[in-house]
């Protein structure tokens, strides 16, 4: 815990992997949508491999907090039960895992929505 | 010279006259803006287990994550994160901010078109796509994971 | 006899003139390089509405019944109104004529819809079809980032070669009368596309279209780029107007000082609109200020004004289409002959 070490290694990897996107952004002119879409089917093939585990050791939050680590979540979920519970867990286990940031992103954009509006930009 | 030959010279021609950018300052940017993201991440996680002594790392951390959603549909919300996007492009893209923020932007966006075919509706114009491929993407290895 | 020049040049004979003007545009644009010459310049974009389509409707709706009180008419005088914006089924166009009550007409040009509506208003004043036109558009960029782009509130990086949705309104009163800025001829464009596909880059897209109709202006007129005091192209931006004048020159016209263009000028380098200005506001709005006021002055005698337009929806984009351009060239003079009665 408080592990300044650590907190290096977040910094790090956290930091390379959005310069990645940028990189992306730069050369490839993609927009943020597809931006995120292939940093989440990384993480589910990072995941799939198993090199996910290794590097969230390493990195903690700098792998975690990255859409990386929401794909991730979901192929770790659709594995995992379907081992526990069959053909069924593999419909139910992705979204299990990543039911608390999906809720928590739908609830806080629908109340924000209901009481602010956007704005002009300056 | 036929239309095809004229196109493609012409957009050789725009292509050469398109203004460059030092890729550099917008690549570092990212980095520190995304790096400290993450880092806040951490520390949430941390504080987490710090506070709850018997909380479990995976608990903790999907604290963090949740914490860092609500945070940034707030920032959204006041107006604050696009600016903050602005400046720091993929480094608040790709961390789980951005899914907040593409979720958290078009509801305001689009509140004015009623609350069920605007801001419940278009809530997903760009969160959808990824929660898309997340889902089928999952199943897809889960399957293949289940039958070898 | 057809008042025709060329393949597609018009010639006004009785010299319609404009007798009235009028501009409305936000904050931003308050604060750019022309502020001080626009009539009037928001303090709030959203214009007391509840939503950005509703604040484009009424700062059209205000530009055309201001610029018919700088006319000095009355509103029963005129006898068509010539309009056109951006938004899909040009909502803002037809909510402002709901409320005026006077006999419209709806027009899509995309951003060169200035010149499409002076273009058709001269055509009923010249023809004896009405006394006074109202030609107006606007843009507002609120609601065409929500219609063409991107949430507000989304944080993405824009890129250089983009351009800055004007906010900002012009209308033009044209009348037949005897003294003031004539409507002398018109070039009306062809649909030209030479497979530029970037959405984010249509000064290069909209500038083929704007030399075709510059070629075809000079050719069917017989005048040299040199007879204007001012060319003046609508929104093709910094990146665009270099390409304008590049193309210009492989065609054989060498176009020196006298060209500007609106979008480049609009905005102050601090202001961070990479291109400049774009959308129908933005030729629109320096047109009813700053070019009428200059001619009124006397210091500019022949103005070309060539709006250009690029005429893609968000639809054709995705489905990977480039983009279709169009331009219309209206050519301004001051005094010239006396009207043939």
């Amino acid at each position: 815990m408080f592990d300044p070490i650590m907190y290096l290694k977040v910094f790090a990897i956290g930091g390379l992997v959005c310069m990645i996107g940028q990189i992306l952004i730069i050369t490839t002119k993609m927009t943020s949508a597809r931006i995120l879409v292939s940093f989440l089917l990384f993480g589910v093939v990072l995941e799939a491999f198993g090199w996910f585990e290794p590097i969230r050791d390493f990195a903690g939050a700098g792998i975690s907090v990255p859409i990386i680590g929401f794909g991730a979540s979901l192929a770790r979920g659709a594995i995992d039960a379907g081992n526990v519970t069959g053909l069924l867990g593999v419909f139910t286990g992705g979204l299990t895992t990543v039911a608390g940031g999906l809720a928590a992103a739908i609830f806080a954009g629908y109340v924000f929505g209901l009481i602010f509006s956007s704005r002009t930009k300056k | 010279m036929n239309e095809n030959e004229r196109n493609l010279r012409y957009n050789a021609y725009v292509e050469s006259k398109m203004p460059k950018t030092k890729p550099w300052p917008s690549l570092f940017h990212a980095f520190w803006v995304g790096g400290l993201i993450c880092c806040v991440g951490e520390l949430i996680k941390d504080l987490c287990l710090y506070i709850f002594p018997y909380m479990s790392t995976q608990e903790a951390s999907n604290w963090a994550l949740i914490a860092l959603i609500i945070i940034a549909a707030f920032l959204t919300a006041i107006g604050i994160f696009d600016r903050i996007g602005a400046y720091a492009g993929a480094g608040t893209i790709v961390p789980i901010t951005g899914f907040s923020n593409s979720i958290a932007s078009p509801a305001l966006e689009f509140k004015r078109e009623g609350l069920v075919f605007g801001l419940m509706a278009k809530m997903f114009i760009i969160a959808g796509p990824v929660i898309v491929t997340g889902v089928v993407a999952s199943v897809i290895v889960g399957l293949v994971y289940l039958f070898i | 006899m057809l008042n025709r020049l060329g393949n597609q040049t018009l010639v006004f004979k009785n010299k319609p003139r404009v007798v009235g003007s009028y501009s409305v545009v936000g904050p931003k644009e308050g604060k750019g390089n022309f502020g001080k010459f626009f009539h009037k310049v928001l303090e709030d974009d959203l214009f007391g509405e509840k939503s950005y389509e509703a604040a484009e409707s009424k700062m059209l709706k205000l530009a055309i019944t201001e610029a018919i009180s700088d006319a000095r008419i009355n509103k029963d005088e005129v006898d068509a109104l010539f309009a056109g914006d951006l938004m899909n089924q040009i909502i803002s166009s037809s909510f402002a004529a709901k409320t005026l009550g006077v006999p419209y007409f709806g027009l899509f040009g995309a951003c060169s819809t200035m010149a499409e509506s002076l273009i058709m208003g001269a055509c009923h004043v010249d023809g004896g079809f009405a006394r006074y036109v109202a030609c107006a558009t606007g843009s507002h960029f609120s609601s065409a980032e929500k219609q063409f782009r991107y949430p507000l509130e989304l944080g993405t990086q824009r890129p250089p070669s983009s351009q800055w949705t004007v906010t900002g309104m012009g209308c033009t009163i044209l009348g037949n009368t005897n003294t003031g800025i004539c409507v002398e001829s018109a070039t009306i464009g062809k649909v030209v596309d030479w497979g530029v596909s970037d959405v984010n880059n249509m000064g290069a897209a909209m500038c083929p279209a704007a030399t075709d109709t510059l070629k075809a202006h000079f050719y069917d007129t017989g005048k040299t780029p040199d007879d204007y005091d001012l060319i003046l192209t609508g929104d093709l931006g910094k990146l665009g107007s270099e390409i304008l004048l590049d193309l210009m020159e492989y065609n054989g016209f060498k176009i020196g000082n006298n060209y500007s263009d609106c979008g480049q000028m609009m905005y102050n380098n601090t202001q961070k609109t990479f291109m400049g200005g774009s959308g129908c506001g933005c030729g629109a709005s320096i047109l009813n200020s700053y070019v009428y006021s200059r001619m009124r002055k006397g210091e500019l005698k022949n103005v070309l004004f060539v709006a250009t337009g690029a005429l893609m929806s968000t639809t054709s984009s995705q489905q990977g289409n480039s983009i279709p351009s169009i331009a219309h060239a209206v050519s301004f003079s001051l005094g010239g002959k006396e009207r043939n009665v």
